[in-house]
């Protein structure tokens, strides 16, 4: 997959947010020196290609209430482990679900998903719901609670491609 | 960002449909937010002026394009290290100073520190990792993704 230098300009422009405004497409395609219409035609190509996701609202959790969180993780059957996955990350408290390498002998889980909840309580009773969709092919699990935040950046795309 | 939970009062009924609706994605056409404002029974001014509100009073982050980060080019790493205690803050003032380092946290673990690389390329993640073990001997445990399971960011509201 890969994105020309016009796409980029779309990418980065809305980076900020999409403009909410009632004509959102014109008004990105008049900072780049688009028209509308090539504007919507190149954001639903890259929607189409996966490239985009969606041109969505990201919530705040902790201002929802949700303000406890914890990274579980999972030690699954490899054969089972993509089935099991989609099925732990289409959970709606689950926000991050990934199959990752295990790294033996220091750390034995494979599947890392991420719990959000009002309380740690509310956070424990998910947990406890994820390790019963497993089941048996369920070898081990723990859960890693975040103390402190120590850097957020996030992820900066690049003006120009390198 | 806001790190603690609005008034009870701040939101009304509308208010959390427009959250729960607005995480699923809008329609790619010219005028967006009266297509989902009719399929609320909300005028498109109405759509538009809450999501403002709701921007402003931090009930959401952002309203724009998900990127897949990978599909644009590039690699990322999440890591984990077993710091010791007495060192902790001289290893985070090491491992922040990367700047390919996106977000860290700490967490209660054997291993307490978790960060992202986000570089250009799969060489340059060893690299950055293989100096981060350097500079503070501690190991570095990568765990790149073999496969996202992507439903992402969904609160009921």
């Amino acid at each position: 997959m890969s994105i020309d230098a016009t796409d980029r300009k779309i990418l980065t422009a809305t980076q900020g947010g999409l403009p909410l405004t009632p004509r959102p497409f014109a008004v990105v395609g008049s900072w780049i020196g688009l028209g509308e219409d090539e504007v919507i035609a190149r954001v639903a190509a890259m929607q189409e290609k996966g490239i985009i996701r969606r041109i969505a609202a990201a919530p705040n959790h902790y201002a929802l209430g949700m303000t406890a969180n914890g990274m579980s993780v999972w030690d699954v059957a490899d054969e089972m482990a993509e089935k099991l996955g989609a099925q732990v990350g289409a959970l709606e408290f689950v926000t991050h679900c990934y199959l990752r390498p295990r790294a033996l002998p220091d750390w034995p889980y494979n599947l890392f998903a991420m719990i959000h909840g009002a309380n740690r309580d509310e956070v424990e009773a998910h947990r406890a719901e994820i390790q019963k969709l497993l089941g048996s092919a369920c070898r081990g699990k723990d859960i890693l609670y975040s103390t402190r935040i120590l850097k957020k950046t996030g992820v900066r795309l690049r003006k120009e491609a390198s | 960002m806001r790190r603690t939970p609005l008034p009870p009062d701040a939101l009304d009924d509308t208010d959390r449909a427009l959250i729960n609706r607005l995480q699923e994605g809008i329609a790619i056409t010219q005028n967006p937010y009266a297509a989902l404002g009719a399929e609320m029974g909300l005028s498109e001014n109405e759509v538009l002026t809450r999501t403002e509100r709701l921007r402003g009073i931090g009930a959401l982050t952002r309203f724009g394009p998900f990127i897949d980060a990978a599909a644009m080019g590039g690699a990322f790493c999440l890591c984990a290290m077993e710091v010791p205690e007495d060192r902790f803050e001289t290893v985070l003032t090491l491992v922040n100073a990367h700047e390919e380092v996106a977000h860290n946290y700490e967490r209660v673990h054997r291993l307490n520190m978790w960060f992202v690389l986000a570089c250009e390329s799969e060489g340059e993640i060893t690299r950055v990792a293989d100096r981060i073990e350097r500079e503070t001997g501690v190991t570095v445990l990568r765990f790149p993704k073999l496969k996202e399971f992507f439903i992402g960011f969904r609160v009921s509201a």
